[in-house]
């Protein structure tokens, strides 16, 4: 299907909205009634029709809004985007895994033309045909990875792999949940995750890490994260959070419905072929609770892990303060029926909510 | 002076450890204020022979001790930032067999580690000794400007003007921790400073 662009804002006014196809294809991250940390890692190899699993890239409707945003962040501050010196063949490597892909996946939407290393790229929504010469970085107008992440929704980590450990040596991170490339660019897996509560007493960290040093070209894997986000807001940079934290106070039972949005982050992970680098794209789908209680299942099953999350986690992904608030709205939606397993929205077979 | 014990931390929080003196065939030893006692319980004259001392006192008088000890090349400086150059100018000539040793505050042995590893050699192979002030070199996230010797959290960004919060979040590529703003979600509120480690 054609997808129809919105025009739309993560900042100001906040128009982002998700059609009713989007809801049904939000990537809800919990697949039973409660939340711990896992490596929770499975093959990126496609998923249900229309799903955020079908493509390698998913391309959705608030793809040319999104690109728009980026492109505000980084005139605010490039060092949003940064590659350290030996990284650029592995920009390379990653301009050519999102054309080839894009252009495979959505034909209608995104060509790639090849002749030995002379190579022309279209992009029809964002109304780009450029020509090029690959690995030549004075023929693009910018870094080839930063050519093509202005391009592609999602943040982009691309991980050196050295010494048994990966290295966050380039990125484009426009759309982070509070973490900082500029802050983080050099450091290890372990280093740019210390902050992170209970997972490295769990030994999260040491398996994540073995099984990412270990992924093929050809093999891709993925995983979901989540958080939660105040307004439709993109940028929930530490850069920013002097700007953006007050935000969160703002939320009341009269507006927690439209206001307050999960955040969901469809991890996935590529070898690439050149540089044996792993690029790491991080794509944000953001949802509004009103919309998420659309779904029966869902609402109970928001309800239950909201509730029942460890303090440590709730103080990390920064919603301690407002857990009341949302606990006090989502008990409306959980009537106390079982739900069944696995993430998807299963409308067909839930039964709808029990008026109380 | 008795060494100070960091409470323990995050994985990004660096680790100081404790001077040996090993086999090399050159020594560069670089110092700062009472990273010259850690300097002093290592020198022996055959280590001595092949050392080169880069040293700030930061208003202490250690200075003459260790020119005392005679190593092959002395230099006191009257900041970091005076003798950085001359650490970049040494550190490209660094041959294969050169010992590391980095020793007194963190932000010291931070910028000094920084060099060292732009010149190629991996902070694993780099010794180093914590000694004196526990004061933090920061970064602020919002401006990015570097506040020196910073020893109360919350304190104030000197380029900027925002209180931050200290956070045990370590850059080596900066050589800094991160400070956050700490009154973001209620401005105005700001706890009264107090030592890091308080």
């Amino acid at each position: 299907m054609s997808i129809q662009f919105h025009k739309e804002t993560f900042r100001g006014d906040y128009s982002f909205h998700n059609s009713e196809r989007a809801i049904k294809r939000f990537p809800f991250p919990f697949d039973k009634d409660s939340y711990m940390y896992a490596v929770n890692m499975e093959q990126h190899r496609g998923g249900p029709a229309d799903s955020i699993y079908e493509k390698r890239f998913d391309v959705d409707e608030h793809y040319i809004s999104e690109m728009d945003d980026r492109a505000m962040v980084l005139a605010d501050d490039p060092l949003r985007c940064q590659s350290l010196p030996h990284m650029t063949l592995a920009g390379w490597d990653l301009l050519e895994l999102i054309m080839v892909s894009k252009s495979e996946d959505y034909p209608d939407l995104f060509e790639l033309h090849r002749n030995g290393d002379q190579w022309r790229w279209i992009n029809k929504p964002l109304g780009i045909d450029d020509s090029f010469t690959f690995m030549d970085e004075t023929t693009l107008p910018y870094g080839p990875m930063e050519y093509i992440t202005r391009q592609t929704q999602g943040d982009f980590c691309v991980l050196d792999q050295r010494d048994d450990n990966l290295w966050m040596d380039a990125g484009m991170v426009t759309t982070q949940a509070d973490w900082s490339l500029d802050f983080d660019i050099g450091m290890n897996f372990f280093e740019w995750h210390a902050p992170v509560p209970l997972a490295h007493e769990k030994g999260i960290f040491v398996r994540a890490l073995k099984f990412l040093l270990n992924i093929q070209q050809g093999a891709p894997a993925r995983r979901l994260n989540w958080t939660m986000t105040v307004n439709p807001l993109l940028d929930t940079s530490p850069e920013n959070y002097h700007k953006w934290g007050i935000q969160k106070t703002t939320l009341t039972p009269e507006n927690i419905a439209a206001k307050q949005h999960l955040r969901v982050e469809l991890q996935t992970f590529f070898r690439l072929p050149r540089s044996n680098a792993l690029v790491f794209p991080i794509r944000c789908y953001l949802c509004a609770f009103q919309d998420l209680m659309t779904v029966p299942k869902w609402g109970r099953r928001l309800h239950r892990v909201i509730r029942d999350l460890p303090v440590e986690l709730a103080t990390y992904k920064g919603f301690i303060d407002n857990r009341p608030m949302m606990l006090d709205y989502l008990s409306q939606f959980d009537d106390g029926q079982p739900t069944s397993l696995g993430i998807w929205p299963d409308l067909d077979t839930e039964p709808p909510l029990k008026s109380a | 002076m008795s060494k100070f014990e960091f409470p323990p931390s995050i994985k990004s929080r660096p680790v100081w450890g404790t001077l040996e003196a090993r086999a090399g065939k050159h020594h560069l030893m670089i110092a700062d204020a009472e990273g010259a006692e850690a300097i002093l319980g290592i020198a022996t004259p055959e280590l001595m022979a092949n050392t080169h001392i880069i040293y700030i006192p930061a208003g202490t008088d250690y200075a003459a001790r260790l020119s005392a000890l005679k190593p092959a090349q002395f230099y006191e400086g009257p900041s970091y930032a005076a003798a950085v150059t001359r650490i970049q100018r040494v550190l490209q000539d660094a041959h294969m067999g050169l010992q590391v040793y980095l020793t007194g505050t963190e932000g010291l042995m931070g910028q000094a580690m920084h060099e060292a590893m732009q010149a190629g050699i991996p902070h694993t192979a780099i010794q180093t000794e914590h000694r004196g002030s526990v004061a933090r070199r920061m970064q602020c996230v919002h401006c990015k400007g570097i506040t020196e010797n910073v020893e109360t959290d919350p304190f104030v960004c000197s380029h900027c003007g925002l209180n931050l919060f200290v956070r045990d979040h370590y850059s080596r590529r900066l050589a800094a921790y991160q400070g956050v703003c700490i009154d973001a979600e209620d401005p105005g509120n700001v706890p009264e400073p107090k030592g890091i480690y308080e």
